[in-house]
């Protein structure tokens, strides 16, 4: 008993001396700790219990038979209506119709919230003359514009790309620019007594030094890109995902408006595990030790 | 190619509270100057003058025999965390001010491998030639502030500004480190002007102290230290390295009490 105990001892001590990467086993903490870590498959199966759950609670709802089918399709019947939604009801049109507002109105947002919040997070008189404009107009709900976008725009892709535009680009602007205010100081200052130019630290610091904070952001706003795109197409549009869902609703569809949501929901789920994948592989330092 | 530096009468103001009131010091070139004071004794302000980063309300300092008017290559500066770049490398980190417009002309005029050469010399030097494609998040504090250090001296700086840089560092790590500045600034010939709250650490550094008093902020007096620049360990239990470090700490508390009695009769009269 003793000599295990030693042994043991031993080993431990001599696991101390080497260097951190490959850490040894430790006595686990209990699973509900504050703050405690998972191991990455008890992650994946208790995110899995996780969806199942509402899943299987759907399945018991319609086995139970208490809600008429046309309130709550089953699974089956959204599964099916999905497979003829591909086949022959153009889900293709409507998914890539949705896709390029969002990526358009996205990408419009961000070309102009980038160099402007770069610019406002840096110097204070762009801040002054940026932020309590922008304040003001972030508070006024981006749903709110849809009537004045279609005045505007008309009914045209251009009204849609301007809702997302409008939901999206204040609030990035000043969150990218919080991301600017964040890089440390003493970053900018040891730039400027190794000769920097004012360019040049914007340039070579405080945008390397912001920019896995702005690649989050972007993968924040990106999900309410998605919130306006449906809102604006349920407006005013006879295309797209949202479309297809509020022409569902009319026809009492409910396996339809049922398919549309999960579609969304995939959309979100495939589009923010792919930024985080990104964020991964383009700021590889981040990791630590 | 070291410079020296000279301060006259050098006054700072934050809001109502004078940091510097006339300060008045002059260092010489290759000089090991330590600055040492309680709190609020405006000891980081006046290094962040002298780098350039804060601007005196009156008064001059000057570098050599240019007048100091903001951050300049030939004023190096380390922080005391936080400074390194973490999306690039240690090499990155050390040879980021070649990279710079404001370095591809000067009278250093190196070539790249002769960059190479002197970024791996220094990187030797500090003892980090194994981890030089590392990130610094991989590195632990004493290793940052080792490569801030190489990073700092790459354009080989005639002064090298250094604001307790090894502040957050634990005691074991702080002493190797000390050994490193004293011989790389001996090496290197580099005026160093060095602000610690350690008296310790100053004594064992500096050829000479400065010590500065708070509210207002100002030289209290200067000390030389009696030992060669070639100093090791030993020194530290010497009778007049303890000597003088027992009169600097009594002396750092005197300024303090007086300064309190300075606030106290600022509240009662």
């Amino acid at each position: 008993m003793d000599a295990v105990a030693m042994k043991t001892e031993r080993i431990s001590s001599s696991s101390a001396e080497r260097p951190p990467p490959s850490r040894r086993r430790r006595r686990r903490a209990p699973l509900w700790s504050i703050r405690g870590q998972v191991a990455p498959h008890t992650y994946v199966i208790m995110a899995c219990v996780g969806i199942a759950v509402p899943f299987l609670a759907w399945v018991a709802v319609n086995a139970i038979g208490t809600v008429p089918r046309i309130f709550m399709p089953s699974p089956t019947d959204v599964a099916l209506r999905f497979v003829s939604w591909l086949s022959n009801e153009g889900f293709g049109a409507d998914f890539w119709t949705s896709v390029s507002r969002v990526s358009l109105g996205f990408l419009a947002s961000l070309a102009l919230a980038l160099p402007l919040g770069l610019l406002s997070g840096t110097f204070k008189p762009a801040e002054a003359l940026l932020e309590p404009a922008m304040d003001f107009v972030r508070y006024m709900p981006a749903v709110a514009f849809v009537p004045l976008m279609l005045l505007w725009c008309g009914v045209g892709e251009t009204s849609k790309i301007a809702v997302i535009f409008v939901g999206t680009f204040f609030q990035m602007l000043l969150m990218f620019a919080d991301d600017v205010r964040r890089v440390p100081m003493q970053q900018i200052e040891a730039a400027q007594t190794m000769g920097a130019t004012r360019r040049e630290i914007v340039y070579r610091v405080i945008f390397p030094s912001a920019a896995p904070a702005m690649l989050t952001t972007c993968r924040i706003t990106l999900g309410w890109a998605w919130t306006y795109l449906v809102v604006a197409e349920m407006v005013a549009a006879n295309s797209g995902l949202g479309y297809a869902i509020l022409k569902a609703q009319r026809f009492l569809q409910t396996d339809k408006i049922f398919a549309g949501l999960i579609v969304i929901g995939v959309i979100g789920l495939v589009q923010d595990q792919a930024l985080r994948g990104l964020h991964k592989v383009l700021f590889p330092y981040l990791k630590g030790r | 190619m070291s410079k020296g530096i000279l301060i006259e009468d050098l006054s700072k103001t934050f809001g109502a509270n004078l940091v510097l009131d006339d300060v008045s010091l002059s260092i010489a070139p290759g000089e090991f100057v330590t600055i040492v004071g309680a709190s609020g004794c405006g000891k980081s302000t006046l290094l962040r003058i002298l780098a350039g980063l804060e601007m005196a309300d009156s008064g001059v300092v000057a570098c050599g025999d240019k007048e100091i008017t903001g951050p300049g290559v030939e004023r190096a500066m380390v922080f005391q965390d936080y400074s390194l770049f973490p999306w690039l490398s240690v090499m990155g980190n050390v040879l980021f001010s070649r990279r710079l417009a404001a370095n591809a002309h000067d009278n250093l005029a190196l070539e790249r491998d002769a960059e190479e050469k002197r970024a791996a010399l220094l990187l030797s030097l500090i003892g980090l030639s194994k981890v030089k494609d590392a990130y610094p998040t991989q590195l632990s504090g004493g290793m940052r502030q080792r490569v801030a250090i190489a990073r700092a001296l790459m354009s080989k700086p005639a002064v090298l500004l250094m604001d307790e840089p090894f502040g957050a560092l634990d005691a074991q790590t702080r002493e190797v480190m000390q050994d490193l500045v004293l011989e790389v600034a001996r090496n290197e010939g580099t005026t160093v002007v060095f602000v610690t709250h350690d008296v310790e650490e100053a004594i064992y550094l500096g050829s000479r102290i400065v010590l500065m008093a708070p509210y207002p902020g100002r030289v209290d007096c200067i000390y030389d230290v009696p030992f060669s620049r070639n100093r090791d360990m030993s020194i530290r239990i010497a009778p007049t390295f303890l000597d003088l470090k027992r009169r600097i700490m009594n002396r750092v508390r005197d300024t303090v009490a007086n300064s309190f009695d300075g606030v106290d009769q600022a509240l009662t009269g």
